[in-house]
């Protein structure tokens, strides 16, 4: 795919870089809201707005904003939206902001909307900028809500609020409470990386072998560095 | 001539101790406490023991085939798991509690972290823990079920445990608590059934004493200065006998895998323990503290290590200029 178009960004945002599952972003609102689908759902389209938002305005202001001020910039772009997406949500849907409560103030200091402005807004155009924003924000959305989705189902019994379980199920409290989303999360990104770089691997050369000079950059953690230790060892043998 | 000469790299003498027997002794020591705990409590004693059990070695079993991993079901750990943590359940809890304990234990607790010996909690408590946070109501409640052989003689109704008397201030009777004619969970009622099975495992030296005494003896000084009962020997008695911390001092804190290996790291930890169970006893909201206290001073056991590592012979100390 062609770097910095939107359906490019929109599959980075979702998958190859998941803000939560790969980059492992914003884990305050991750494991804080998540005790139900429905939050989830609700926080990450609440991000995915501020973030498409605030990827626009600071791709446009990426010329004028100088250099040395840049993150007091970024907040006080943020700051803004958030301001203003806390008010509509306390007007139109209170229901919403009141079981989100402190966690939407705290989307100004998300790091994934001060990453997205850092890492991409501030050295891309317009477009490809919001396009970034809403595929990271529904990366987010995605992750979140999975991660409700699973609690809310092992820790109350519903999904989206509707009981799904039978009558005779108790459910197990702790994945409503916050040991519980580490667990769903941890599992999450583990069942991800099986297959993610399983398929990554076989991709790369067809092989097993590890084609990288070191290990510091790679993402494949599941060869322990034994790949390239043991290329290190041959070179050492070749030397003597 | 022709005699060939053997040359071997080291190890050249190899222990005839190794994990399965460790563990087989384990089980044997835990049979008193098991077979009072089913006596007292009848054959729904038996079928959680039993469930749970077969949970750990199936889920064991299972795991590893799936990950393509040696399967080491034969070393006896996963039966440990299983047996300490059906002991560690009130009897009348559903029999999908214990499945649900197994499977969190085998597979969070000891699996996805490599293992036997990678663990770095005791995952029969760490499932205990999950279970108690997530069935609050099952896991406290100790009425007997039907059909238990032995005569419990505190009150039936309620369902009270001797620490649960203790809180409200009553006072307990210290004999029941030795022979283990009391409420509580599957394995930690008698207190002289555990003390066989510790006897046993301290003399085969697959325990020592340093972190068993360490840990009732910081506790007891614990109880004695903040319990507020002074030296009222029915009180201090009733503590140390009661709920779970005599099957939690000498089978569940002496777990090798997340125990200090250093000699003094034993007794720092040891002395962690007696402190926290009483914290968590006496100021705490729940009656009982010793799995807490366990699970969390597992997760000090690196911390504890690295400072009480002896020096090597020859490190440290000054230069000789």
């Amino acid at each position: 795919m062609k770097p910095n178009t939107p359906l490019e960004r929109l599959y980075n945002g979702i998958i190859k870089e998941n803000p939560t599952f790969v980059l492992i972003l914003g884990m305050c609102p991750t494991l804080a809201v998540t005790t139900s689908a429905m939050n989830g759902l609700g926080m990450g389209l609440t991000t995915m707005v501020i973030l498409a938002m605030s990827n626009m305005m600071i791709s446009l202001l990426r010329k004028v904003i100088p250099d040395g001020v840049r993150m007091p910039a970024y907040i006080v772009v943020v700051a803004s939206f958030v301001t203003i997406v806390e008010l509509l949500l306390e007007g139109f849907i209170p229901s919403l902001y009141d079981a989100l409560g402190i966690y939407i103030p705290l989307i100004v200091v998300n790091c994934i909307i001060l990453g997205r402005a850092e890492a991409y807004a501030s050295k891309n155009k317009v477009v490809a900028s919001i396009f970034d924003g809403i595929g990271m924000g529904l990366g987010f959305t995605i992750a979140l809500t999975l991660i409700g989705l699973f609690r809310e189902i092992l820790g109350a019994g519903q999904i989206f609020g509707f009981t799904v379980m039978p009558e005779a199920y108790e459910p197990i409290t702790i994945f409503i409470l916050a040991p519980g989303a580490f667990f769903v999360l941890a599992m999450l990104i583990a069942f991800q990386n099986k297959f993610k770089i399983g398929s990554a691997r076989v991709k790369e050369d067809g092989t097993t072998a590890c084609s990288k000079s070191s290990c510091m950059n790679c993402a494949n953690t599941l060869c322990a560095g034994k790949t390239a230790a043991g290329l290190q060892d041959e070179k050492g043998g070749s030397a003597k | 001539m022709s005699e060939l000469i053997h040359v071997s790299s080291s190890p050249h003498i190899r222990s005839k101790v190794k994990t399965d027997y460790i563990m087989l002794m384990v089980v044997i020591a835990l049979l008193p406490a098991t077979v009072f705990g089913i006596y007292n409590f009848g054959p729904r004693a038996l079928m959680l023991i039993c469930i749970s059990v077969a949970t750990c070695g199936l889920t064991e079993y299972v795991y590893e085939r799936l990950m393509k991993l040696p399967v080491t079901i034969g070393d006896f750990s996963a039966i440990v798991t299983g047996l300490l943590l059906a002991l560690n359940l009130p009897a009348s809890v559903s029999w999908y509690v214990p499945v649900i304990g197994g499977v969190f234990a085998i597979i969070i607790v000891k699996q996805l972290f490599g293992g036997l010996g990678q663990n770095f909690m005791n995952p029969a408590l760490a499932a205990r823990c999950f279970l108690l946070i997530s069935f609050s109501g099952q896991m406290t409640d100790f009425s007997v079920p039907e059909g238990a052989f032995g005569k419990i003689a505190v009150d039936t109704v309620s369902g009270a445990t001797p620490l649960a008397l203790l809180k409200s201030g009553e006072s307990v009777d210290v004999v029941s608590l030795l022979v283990g004619n009391v409420q509580g969970t599957i394995g930690e009622t008698s207190v002289i059934a555990i003390l066989i099975g510790a006897i046993f495992l301290l003399c085969l030296k697959i325990i020592d004493l340093r972190i068993p005494l360490s840990y009732l003896g910081s506790f007891l000084v614990f109880i004695i200065i903040f319990g507020g009962h002074g030296l009222d020997i029915n009180y201090i008695l009733g503590h140390l006998f009661g709920g779970g911390l005599m099957l939690g001092a000498w089978f569940m804190a002496t777990d090798y895998v997340t125990s200090p290996i250093t000699k003094k790291g034993q007794i720092v930890y040891g002395i962690i323990l007696g402190i926290l169970t009483g914290l968590f006893r006496i100021f705490g909201g729940s009656a009982e503290g010793v799995s807490y206290a366990i699970i969390f001073s597992n997760l000090l056991v690196p911390l504890i290590e690295r400072v009480t590592m002896p020096t090597a012979f020859g490190k440290g100390g000054k230069r000789n200029g």
